[in-house]
């Protein structure tokens, strides 16, 4: 067993990275994320992690020097926010292209403008068509344990694919809880250090990048469609390896609680998540049957999952905490599009909230499930509770 | 046979998709013999990256990585971290980019690899305009040429406004080497490429590159045209060494910018007074670099030297 | 030799790794001239090896410089630097 320690979820990424044993982490600051990349810079100056940091002069340049640094073979980790992710964006597809399996800490927080710091979700939603792996955590622990297992999973020959694990800005970042740290040694049985297939070798012909037409570039594209295939398995292997190991585990894809004859279930992801478990069971002590499923892996989408769902309940709502401007949020969208071509068509609704750092308290979350409950198909789809409208004298 | 006066070995396969008489080709063919096998590339969108030929071919025998346009200067800096943590510590890293990809979109990326004192060789090759995509122009395209972006007209919307000064720039960071070379000087190219090679610390060489089409001359005259631009001043040869100018060469009697220009389409519109004034700019900046070589001589600002460079 | 052209999933190698030099399929359909080299002229000066783009000239036992038609590009800069005036460009048939 580890230690315990009490610290913050940002600390519990550093923990973690220090733990991979990272090779190159590149990062440059921004709030929330500070903290993480301070921790890490301690630890080199420390000598207790043996990391070249490079303080670059921009995020685009931080996640390039990591892909570089992947590409002659190093494990590199960086970190970021919002506008640093933004910034990022053209090198996130690169980073899915060229199959580096960088591991990236993102902390959520809202864009700008206008400037926010606060916790929501629209910087990650945004990046979900850039071929990273998305886990959405709920617990520093989880923070933690997930950051550990993306260097696995990441890394896996059938996979090799970049991974970002999330986690609400300031709720966890900058949020103390308790953290079992696991021991260097446990974590360096279970985590080798494996010689990665594809990269540049010194001395070796090689050009990795290249350029392709349209005769081959679509069945390029297909190859890391499949790898996100791939990783669903690797991803469940992992957590069963974490499992059996550290003896911790944090739900897998998708978790339902409490869902047992449940009437109306909401999903939620990130730390809302806490709230509403908190929420269904004062809901059932009231008797009523309500449930939640907690959505924890974002990219690859868990279909399956979501369909079981559909076998729980007749009604079905999605906590969004960003909006798209689509057809609803952006996991509402993933939700109702899975279940569009599944056999069962329960009543749906996405409720907007917690945008820009919004609380996202328990009579917000009681007024979504009354409102599920409540539903005959009638009335919108698409709500944004707890909005404020001078009309209805909020 | 007469011996040969720069190394033999080629790092540099034929068949690649290069323009006929691309200076950028034998840029990288200098470079590439003055670093030798334990090298590693790395390059932004530019004309290199799609001479090497599309996939699955290469046409260097040393490992060449793609970058992102803005970012050969972070790219340099990750393969130095990757490779040292590989434990691989023989290997020379280049960076290598055209004239936008470094005086524009990669200045920022350039500035922060430099300042950082990343352990590395970063060349830029000087096409003088955004060749790869068209001819469009860039900072490093020179006062008075036409480009596609610049196409002179009724307005005589030429490219007005001087050519960045990248040697400064680099300059300014304080690093132990900075050098121009020119493809019409293979030994000089190829004597500064070694000497960058042994020194540790950022290392910067400008490379004065040649185009066909996008200056507008039959391609056998681009050796020509790369000697005469040294010959007039217009790209004097010189070598920053820890803060001190040193120009390799001081042409006795320089030859008329106006020969310079004679050649090249790019410049067919220029009037004489145009042409005079090119004269009187060219004459300005050598004073200046002579000045500077005496001023540094006596006042340099060497490199920071540190042992742990990156 | 001529490779066939990649075209199925199973051709890609897990990533956009090429790893095929380039010297493998020519490039001499590029040109309309070609240069010829009069050797009674040539002193083995170099200079057409020192500047060729294409590195499509070679050397035989002798020393004297051969060019590889298979890549030369008819660009003429071998003809415009030789020094004793050696080498002319002729047109293809």
């Amino acid at each position: 067993m580890g230690t315990k320690e009490i610290v913050t979820g940002n600390y519990a990424q550093s923990y973690a990275a220090k733990l991979a044993r990272v090779d190159v982490i590149s990062a440059y600051p921004i709030t929330p994320q500070t903290t993480i990349v301070e921790k890490i810079a301690e630890f080199v100056a420390e000598g207790k992690l043996d990391a070249d940091f490079i303080k670059v002069e921009s995020e685009h340049s931080a996640l390039q020097a990591c892909l570089s640094a992947s590409a002659v073979g190093a494990r590199t980790y960086t970190a970021t926010s919002s506008q640093g992710l933004l910034l990022m964006h053209e090198l996130l597809f690169w980073a899915a292209g060229q199959r580096a399996p960088v591991v990236m800490g993102v902390v959520n927080r809202a864009v700008a403008p206008p400037w926010s710091i606060w916790t929501d979700h629209t910087d990650t939603m945004a990046q979900r068509d850039t071929g990273w792996i998305q886990v959405y955590c709920e617990s520093n622990q989880e923070v933690l344990d997930t950051t550990l297992m993306a260097f696995r999973f990441a890394e896996r020959e059938d996979v090799r694919l970049p991974a970002m694990v999330t986690e609400d800005a300031f709720y966890l970042s900058h949020t103390m809880e308790s953290v079992d740290i696991p021991r260097q040694d446990e974590v360096d049985a279970w985590l080798p250090r494996r010689p990665r297939s594809h990269i540049l070798e010194i001395g070796k012909i090689g050009r990795l990048g290249s350029f392709m037409g349209p005769d081959l570039y679509m069945e390029f594209r297909y190859t890391i469609a499949q790898a996100m295939e791939q990783a669903r398995r690797a991803i469940l292997e992992t957590e069963a390896e974490f499992e059996s190991r550290f003896k911790r585990s944090h739900g897998g894809f998708v978790e339902p609680y409490r869902c047992d004859g449940a009437d109306a279930v909401l999903v939620t992801m990130g730390t809302a998540t806490s709230t509403a478990r908190e929420v269904v069971d004062s809901l059932r002590e009231k008797g009523r049957k309500v449930g939640l499923a907690k959505l924890r892996v974002f990219r690859p989408f868990p279909a399956k999952e979501v369909r079981e769902l559909a076998g729980l309940a007749d009604r079905i709502g999605v906590l969004d905490r960003s909006y798209g401007f689509g057809y609803g949020g952006p996991a509402y969208l993933e939700v109702a599009g899975t279940l569009a071509g599944g056999p069962r068509k329960p009543l749906l609704r996405d409720f907007i909230g917690g945008l820009g750092g919004r609380d996202l308290t328990p009579p917000v979350i009681e007024g979504m499930f009354d409102a599920l409950l409540a539903g005959n198909g009638d009335g919108d789809e698409v709500t944004w509770p707890d909005l404020h409208r001078a009309e209805e004298g909020v | 046979m007469a011996r040969l006066t720069i190394p033999k070995e080629e790092y540099m396969l034929p068949g690649h998709v290069g323009c006929p008489g691309c200076g950028a080709t034998l840029a990288m063919r200098y470079v590439l013999k003055g670093v030798g096998p334990r090298a590693i590339i790395t390059v932004p969108a530019c004309c290199w990256a799609v001479m090497s030929g599309a996939f699955p071919r290469t046409c260097v025998t040393v490992p060449f990585l793609d970058n992102a346009f803005e970012a050969t200067g972070a790219s340099i800096s990750g393969l130095r971290a990757g490779l040292d943590k590989m434990g691989v510590k023989d290997a020379t890293v280049v960076g290598f980019a055209g004239d936008g990809g470094t005086v524009d979109i990669g200045l920022q990326s350039l500035s922060g690899a430099l300042e950082r004192r990343t352990d590395a060789i970063y060349v830029m090759y000087d096409n003088e305009a955004y060749m790869n995509t068209g001819i469009q122009r860039s900072g490093s395209t020179p006062a008075g040429a036409w480009t596609s972006t610049t196409q002179g007209g009724k307005t005589g919307d030429w490219k007005r406004e001087p050519k960045k000064d990248i040697m400064a720039i680099v300059a300014a960071h304080r690093v132990p080497y900075a050098a121009t070379v020119s493809i019409g000087f293979p030994e000089d190219f190829v004597k500064k490429v070694e000497k960058a090679k042994a020194i540790r610390g950022p290392r910067f060489i400008h490379v004065f590159s040649p185009c066909p089409p996008g200056w507008k001359y039959p391609p056998e005259k681009t050796i020509e045209i790369a000697k005469m631009a040294v010959e007039s001043n217009v790209f004097p040869l010189y070598e920053i060494v820890d803060g001190r100018y040193v120009v390799n060469r001081k042409p006795g009697r320089p030859r008329p910018v106006a020969e310079y220009l004679k050649v090249q389409g790019r410049f067919g519109h220029l009037h004489p007074a145009g042409v005079e004034a090119m004269q009187q700019e060219v004459d300005a900046n050598w004073r200046r670099l002579l000045a500077l070589e005496r001023m540094t001589a006596d006042a340099p600002l060497p490199a920071v030297r540190d042992e742990a460079v990156r | 030799m001529t490779r066939k052209p990649l075209r199925y999933v199973e051709d890609i190698p897990g990533g956009p790794f090429a790893t095929v030099p380039t010297n493998e399929e020519g490039t001499a359909g590029w040109r309309t001239i070609r240069p010829v080299i009069h050797l009674e002229k040539c002193t083995r000066c170099n200079v057409c090896w020192k500047f060729c783009p294409d590195v499509a000239i070679d050397f035989d036992s002798e020393g004297f410089p051969v060019v590889l038609l298979d890549f030369c590009k008819g660009c003429g800069i071998c003809a415009n630097e030789c020094v004793p005036k050696a080498i002319t460009m002729e047109r293809e048939e």
